[in-house]
């Protein structure tokens, strides 16, 4: 691929520095344009990308020696060109690549180790070196505060607009429906919303309530509404920040392991993603806000992260404080702290040190209290669906639990399979070029089919919670429409309801269940993936919910009609509360959840976090096993690793195993008929012949050798420092020219005093790049990237150089193992 | 920057903190009591607003639907909830987001309307100064900036805040191309 305007805008681009420190804006390319629609590596030895760095000044204190100490890993050296001040251009990285994860931990602990050397001159020192310390706490603090104050802001504000389809509240416009109707007297047992001051579109425009014509103006009100507001979330999200569509997940998980995607995690995304969050959600739309939860978090954390140097300018360090920032939105979606700490854990994070691990919990506390204070429920509690039925299961029901895991489980890989094939539809064909119709178009589908039952009129965690909840004698609603019992004295204990028949109220609330969930079923399918901020926690476990709560119902009336059977003989006798519905939609949106998600231990504990109670471990943990199980022999992986995949992120997955048996030569370039490996000699090069190498090709690097003949390595040194240093070193140093010798050595060779002065690079060389040799298995090879988050590995045979690997080879050749198409990894 | 963010996040704070501490209106408290169908009695639902050591049934019921012995076998089918909400959290979240909302909109009007419109009539007046940064773009937020911003000599300060608009556009519009165009990120 052959991209020259590129390589010819890096000199421009390098000298234009950023006016601010801001690292999450995009570098300033004058000139040039990054062009991903062709990242084949037609020249096969291309080993990867660009890593042109933006031109941000460091200001770590003995950053030269700190860098050259980083790279060698063995202790500061003396830098032997005193022109090699700290350059602008090391520290960050471009645009769409992979952190250096072994250079910015080592820079961590350089600058730690400093730290801590110096506190012991000086009481300002050691202060410092306190401050330092707890500088972690202070920031994980201020991450819970503010994502805990977004999340109740957001909360509050999706109530209110999501009821502004329905009606307003003469009282007070900014109360929803209801806290309208909160002091009011007028409420009735039978009809627990209405009351004076709600009124409904249909009244404040007709003045009446009733009827058809009343109907159909609330109808249109409701479709107009739910129109607007997606037009509005999709035209912020176009104009403003077109990264904060989606989930957000899987980009996160791609960051998290190293990406870097500029902007993706800025002021503006974070602005844009909780003012359409709330529109999207509001609309009508079958998508939740769970996952951007997680996304506004991490915008919160790498927002406040430019608070505190330590972490502004280490992405190794930034990426512990997303890890635990991920904690904190799952902490406060769902209220479960311990559960958000586990999905962090599970799901989202990389690396996950024992220190992040504490540090998550605090932040995702911090975030649950203050969401707490803020009381967006009124009744706090931090989620909708909470639940607070503590009736007991007998274990003849594992077999219908098992039965809703299968179910989750065949949802899940159904689900996924049918989203990636419409997502690729709308990368590739003609519904890709159309973003903002087709958001109104499935919002419109979705108002018009929706309203008409109640079941999909009602937003998707008030559905939850209305199936979550256990019937009881002060249930009036549909789902707990029972038939009354001839006699009163068969009244249970409290007002717990004996087992009963089914009434015409059930009867009516099963069919439009039934129907709700073949419509979510496929509505969520296309609304996954649209062009505003969507999550799929609420909609699976909608579905799950609709699924489980129809079979407990089912088995209820079994029970009740059929006490003299085998199974229930032992347990349900006549009159006896046995069976719970509520307990198999929770049961059944658990076994959804895990099947499109395939979390495991996160996900039982959030649902256990929910309920209250250890009482029911053992059915979710039974359904979520199976579902897991089931969806596994469909496909292997979730559905943000499947998105993963579909956008090509460079993601090496932590829990693949590589299961073939080829060796590392198999993978390294070049390969057998490929030209020989682009080496720089550590003297003998001039400058301009150094120059012709690295623009002739499109490596990131290059191993230094001794000599071509010998072919023993010296070090590593990466492509864009070159640049860096010859531009620098032409416009400053005196008499360098193109024929000046570069040398990589310690000390210059001796030269005739009619020859120019060498240019010496020895402080831009990483002196112990990671070897492996030729026979190494890949599965090691694989291992060793994975576990040290290297980008390249070099190959040596019998202690000469053979060829090098890098990430991207690795993820190819993977590909390719799995038959899939090793193009599709666009990035490195 | 930095200073904004430290602004940002105090504020928040405080915001949090104050949400807490903002007088309890008397009408933000209430018990709500309901009882379920007894005999002959249909099921009923009382609200009042009492404190917390009030808020049981023979307090909040009222007027008590059955006579002297039944009270009890009544009362002990009722359950009484205390409950509290804060309006005034309510009502300066609704109206901070529905300003943030309004500025945005305001802010994408005035981009993608008023702009060309601005940038058109000054085109009379002085010459139209192509930039080379902005490569065969023809959208509405990037050239008309620059243009406006050529044709008059401005201090710094003013200089520097365009020139970061500059940048921030130019960045949407490379996020736009990749996500809505060439569909490589967040398909």
């Amino acid at each position: 691929m052959e991209n020259p305007g590129y390589c010819s805008g890096s000199f421009d681009g390098l000298h234009h520095p950023s006016d601010d420190d801001d690292d999450d804006e995009m570098v300033d390319i004058a000139g040039a344009t990054l062009d991903f629609s062709s990242t084949d590596d037609v020249p096969p030895l291309s080993s990867g990308g660009f890593e042109d760095y933006s031109t941000t000044t460091t200001t770590s204190s003995s950053s030269s020696s700190s860098r050259a100490a980083g790279m060698n890993g063995t202790g500061p050296t003396k830098l032997v060109d005193p022109l090699e001040d700290p350059l602008p251009g090391v520290g960050t990285y471009e645009d769409f690549n992979t952190i250096d994860w072994v250079r910015e931990k080592s820079k961590d602990r350089d600058r730690h180790r400093e730290i801590t050397n110096k506190s012991r001159q000086s009481t300002v020192a050691l202060l410092h070196s306190v401050s330092d310390a707890f500088s972690g706490w202070l920031l994980m603090l201020l991450v819970g505060l503010m994502a805990g104050a977004l999340a109740g802001g957001i909360d509050i504000a999706a109530h209110w607009l999501a009821d502004m389809k329905g009606g307003v509240c003469l009282i007070g416009f900014w109360f929803n429906h209801e806290h309208c109707c909160w002091t009011s007297n007028e409420t009735t047992f039978q009809e627990r919303d209405r009351c004076p001051q709600w009124q409904s579109w249909a009244e404040l425009i007709t003045g009446t309530s009733e009827g058809p014509f009343a109907y159909i103006v609330n109808y249109l009100m409701y479709i107009f509404w739910a129109l607007l507001f997606a037009f509005l979330a999709v035209t912020l999200v176009r104009a403003f920040a077109p990264y904060a569509c989606g989930s957000g997940i899987p980009e996160i998980k791609t960051i998290l392991s190293g990406f870097i995607i500029r902007g993706y995690l800025g002021k503006w995304t974070l602005i844009i993603k909780t003012i359409t969050l709330v529109l999207a959600v509001s609309s009508g739309l079958s998508l939740g806000k769970e996952g951007p939860l997680v996304h506004v978090a991490c915008c919160c954390a790498n927002i406040l992260c430019h608070l505190f140097t330590k972490y502004r300018k280490n992405e190794a360090k930034r990426r512990e404080v997303l890890s635990a920032a991920a904690a904190v939105g799952v902490s406060v979606a769902f209220g479960a702290p311990i559960g958000g700490v586990l999905f962090s854990l599970e799901e989202v994070s990389y690396y996950f040190p024992l220190k992040t691990l504490w540090r998550s919990f605090f932040a995702a506390l911090v975030a649950a209290f203050t969401l707490r204070s803020i009381n967006p429920f009124g009744n706090s509690r931090l989620v909708l669906f909470y639940v607070e039925f503590h009736a007991p299961w007998h274990l003849v029901e594992l077999a219908p639990f098992i039965l809703l895991g299968i179910f989750g489980g065949l949802w899940g890989a159904l689900f996924i399979k049918a989203n990636i094939a419409w997502c690729r539809k709308r990368k590739s064909t003609i519904l890709g070029h159309y973003p903002v119709i087709e958001v109104l178009v499935v919002a419109a589908l979705t108002a018009i089919i929706a309203y008409p039952n109640s079941y999909t009129r009602m937003s998707g965690s008030e559905l939850i919670s209305e199936l979550f909840n256990d019937c009881s004698l002060l249930d009036s609603s549909q789902l707990c429409g029972y038939k009354q019992p001839t006699n009163t004295s068969e009244t249970g204990a409290g007002n717990s309801l004996t087992d009963r028949a089914a009434g015409e109220g059930l009867y009516t609330a099963l069919w439009q269940l039934a129907l709700a969930l073949v419509f979510k079923m496929m509505i969520t399918v296309i609304t996954f993936g649209m062009k505003v901020p969507s999550g799929l926690f609420i909609p699976s476990m909608a579905v799950g919910a609709i699924a489980g709560r129809l079979l407990g119902v089912g088995m209820e009336q079994l029970a009740y009609y059929n006490h003299d059977w085998f199974i229930f003989k032992g347990w349900c006798s006549q009159g006896a509360d046995c069976i719970t519905p509520g307990l198999y939609a929770m049961v059944g949106a658990a076994a959804c959840l895990g099947g499109v998600t395939r979390m495991t231990v996160s996900l039982v504990v959030i649902m256990f976090e929910l309920t209250g109670g250890l009482e029911y471990i053992v059915p979710l943990m039974a359904a979520t096993m199976t579902s897991k199980w089931v969806a596994d022999a469909f496909g292997r992986e979730g559905i943000y690793e499947a998105h993963i995949r579909l956008n090509g992120y460079p993601f090496l997955e932590a829990k693949e195993e590589f299961e073939h048996s080829s060796l590392a030569v198999d993978v390294m370039r070049p390969r057998r008929a490929d030209p020989a490996l682009a080496v720089l000699t550590q003297e003998g090069m001039t400058v301009g012949e150094v120059e012709t190498l690295v623009e002739s090709t499109h490596y990131s690097g290059f191993p230094v050798v001794v000599s071509q003949e010998s072919q023993r390595l010296v070090g590593f040194v990466l492509r864009r420092d070159l640049l860096i240093s010859i531009d620098n070193a032409r416009k400053r140093q005196e008499g360098v020219v193109s024929a000046s010798q570069v040398v990589f050595t310690e000390h210059a060779p001796t030269q005739p005093d009619d020859a120019p002065p060498p240019l010496r690079l020895r402080g831009i060389m990483d002196l112990s790049p990671f070897t492996v040799t030729d026979h190494t298995p890949m599965d090691i090879t694989v291992d060793i990237f994975r576990k040290l988050g290297l980008r390249q590995c070099l190959v040596t045979h019998n202690g000469r150089l053979l060829g090098i690997i890098t990430k991207k080879d690795i993820l190819k050749h993977m590909a390719q193992i799995a038959n899939r198409d090793p193009e599709s990894i666009l990035f490195n | 920057m930095k200073s904004v963010f430290v602004v940002e996040v105090l504020s928040l704070f405080c915001f949090v903190l104050l949400s807490q501490v903002t007088a309890k209106n008397s009408e933000d408290i209430r018990c709500k009591c309901i009882c379920p169908p007894y005999r002959d009695i249909e099921g009923q639902i009382y609200n009042q607003n009492v404190s917390l050591k009030d808020c049981n049934c023979l307090h909040v019921v009222e007027p008590m639907p059955v006579d002297g012995k039944d009270v009890e076998a009544y009362c002990l089918r009722c359950e009484c909830k205390y409950e509290e909400r804060s309006s005034d959290t309510i009502k300066v979240t609704i109206i901070i987001y529905l300003s943030i909302l309004g500025l945005l909109l305001l802010y994408m009007v005035y981009l993608t309307l008023l702009e060309p419109m601005l940038k058109r009539r000054l085109f009379g007046h002085s010459q139209l100064i192509q930039s080379d940064d902005d490569v065969g773009d023809q959208q509405p937020f990037a050239n008309a900036h620059n243009v406006l911003s050529r044709s008059h000599s401005r201090p710094n300060m003013l200089n520097k805040v365009e020139h970061a608009q500059q940048r921030w556009r130019r960045q949407v519009q490379e996020q736009r191309k990749s996500v809505f165009d060439r569909h490589v990120v967040l398909s």
